[in-house]
């Protein structure tokens, strides 16, 4: 067979369940076998659990240790580090380094693509999760979720890291290259969480600053695995007395929604300074 | 084999050619970077484009690969315009940045079987890592290899797919001689299973030891496209001979060469002193015609 040019109906190409299958092999090993990015991503929750855990000592009342009340906002940071702050830093890195480029060059369905950094998201954020129930719960001897809530625990996470996902994605074309990433995207995440009530009980906010969290995805993903971790006494603390879990369905899908016509408007596959 | 260089002029596409470009126009802001481009490669066809930096070269390949839009002008890439492609299009190209393919945490046989499963027929990836000798570095991180090396693994990545059009931006910048050698009997083996070739270089003895034909872009237009030996008249110059006579160093410009040689050794009856005959080289040609351009 030379490399003549073949004619359309005899190229046959890849499946794209194969293909796919190749990109979700290779993100999980760019993610997991650099060191920066595992440390900071999967550790970084972890050492603030540990830190904030033993360091604060809020009354939450009804009988919570503060760590109980902490988990919720922790497991929040986590989602948000595996999904929104790992993907914009990667792809802004992608973008910048001429890997995007090449990819688009080949014949590589650029769904494929996103398939791969989805995985990529999904087992960093599976593994943060366990990490901060096991260190809850060894360190803290926190009370794990039960029954009907892990139901709870797993459909908030995944919609949450879903819209966080696709926000990364946004987030990674405000950054002009590279280096301007992690400068960009870290402070947006770190003031969405503290908004959100990730840090500081939520309900010792303003009313102002509540509404302005309210627009954004992560003060429902917070609530909702409040709702997972917190006992229903506490109920009383929400802004509306009410875990809301309808709301937080409600916003976090429609947070999926728009991100995913955001992404696909604005996403780039070289640098904008690039000539 | 079947090299069929098409010749290059004006009028409309021609439909057997890998690459057709007609009046090929692009801007970016006040700046003319193609100015009126024609060009046709044959299929099969090793085609280096030489100009200065700044000449339009990566842009018109960049054109051609289907990563830029054109202002104006008509361009036909393996029979498709290159603005409006599919997987199947790019799965029949093979592309070399100039950029390069970036970084990563996967090591070099990783990355090459990762790229040979986007494709419907792809070379065995040992293999061409074989063929451009990165065999002993195939367990090693992309990220590890040294800037040569790294080309190399671009050049993997590119012909991977196993191409009908391999395009080649500046492919040896970064090589030591003989990582240069090796890397023109690659093209030599690639061209001879038939793949056509783009290549854009800086390396004169580059594009005459590898190209069918050269063409020479400054400042976004066609100088001249010829044969390396004929470019700029270089045929016909004058060809400079240089001998010692008598202590003293002698040259002669002549037309006949072989006569003037001829000449000579009946003079001397025998060895001729220091002999040498120097046809302009391309670089010499090269130089000539982007100093007239500019």
């Amino acid at each position: 067979m030379t490399a003549q040019a073949r004619s359309p109906e005899q190229v046959r190409l890849p499946s794209l369940s194969a293909v796919y299958r190749v990109r979700a092999g290779v993100e999980i090993k760019e993610f997991f076998r650099q060191r920066e990015a595992v440390v900071f991503t999967l550790l970084f929750p972890v050492l603030l659990l540990v830190a904030l855990g033993a360091g604060l000592n809020y009354r939450i009342g009804s009988g919570v240790s503060f760590p109980q009340y902490f988990m919720a906002g922790v497991i929040t940071a986590g989602i948000v580090g595996a999904s929104l702050q790992n993907l914009a830093i990667s792809i802004a890195g992608e973008r910048s380094d001429g890997t995007l480029k090449h990819l688009a060059g080949t014949p590589l369905p650029k769904n494929a693509y996103f398939v791969g950094k989805v995985a990529q998201v999904l087992a960093v954020t599976v593994v943060t999760l366990v990490l901060l129930l096991a260190a809850g719960l060894v360190i803290f001897r926190i009370d794990l979720p039960s029954g009907g809530q892990w139901l709870t625990f797993a459909w908030v996470a995944i919609l949450g890291a879903a819209a966080c996902t696709l926000l990364g994605i946004v987030v990674s074309t405000l950054a002009r290259n590279s280096r301007s990433a992690s400068a960009t995207v870290t402070p947006i995440a770190l003031a969405l969480e503290f908004i959100s009530g990730v840090f500081i009980p939520f309900d010792r906010f303003p009313h102002w600053v509540q509404v302005v969290a309210s627009i954004f995805p992560v003060r429902w993903l917070a609530q909702g695995l409040r709702s997972v971790f917190l006992p229903h006494a506490l109920v009383s603390r929400e802004p509306a007395g009410s875990w809301e879990l309808g709301r937080v369905a409600l916003v976090l899908l429609a947070w999926c929604v728009v991100g995913l016509l955001l992404a696909v408007r604005t996403f780039r596959w070289q640098d904008r300074d690039a000539g | 084999m079947g090299v069929s260089p098409a010749p290059s002029s004006g009028g409309s596409l021609d439909p057997a050619a890998a690459i057709s470009i007609r009046g090929l126009v692009k801007r970016y802001g006040d700046f003319l970077a193609v100015d009126g481009l024609d060009l046709d490669i044959g299929q099969g066809e090793t085609f280096a484009l030489l100009g200065p930096n700044g000449a339009g070269k990566t842009t018109t390949v960049e054109i051609c690969e289907g990563y830029r839009s054109r202002d104006g002008g008509e361009v036909r890439v393996l029979g498709e315009d290159p603005a409006r492609t599919d997987r199947r299009w790019k799965s029949q190209i093979g592309i070399v940045l100039q950029s390069g393919a970036g970084e990563s945490q996967l090591t070099v046989r990783e990355l090459v079987r990762a790229h040979a499963s986007y494709y419907p027929e792809p070379r065995d990836p040992d293999e061409v890592l074989e063929l451009v000798g990165l065999t002993e570095k195939a367990g090693a991180r992309g990220r590890m290899l040294s800037g040569g090396q790294r080309r190399r693994l671009d050049v993997a990545l590119g012909i991977v797919g196993r191409p009908a059009l391999l395009f080649l931006d500046e492919p040896t910048t970064g090589f030591d001689p003989e990582a240069r050698r090796q890397f023109w009997s690659l093209i030599r083996s690639l061209r001879e299973l038939g793949t056509t070739i783009l290549l854009t270089t800086h390396y004169l003895d580059e594009a005459e030891a590898l190209a069918d034909r050269v063409a020479v872009i400054a400042r976004g237009r066609l100088m001249e496209v010829a044969v390396p030996s004929a470019l700029g008249g270089r045929e016909s110059a004058p060809v400079v001979v240089t001998w010692t006579e008598d202590g003293v160093r002698r040259h002669e410009a002549t037309a006949t060469p072989t006569a003037f040689v001829a000449q000579l050794a009946e003079r001397f009856a025998g060895e001729i002193p220091d002999l040498n005959v120097v046809r302009p080289s391309l670089e010499d040609t090269y130089l000539r015609m982007i100093g007239e351009a500019s």
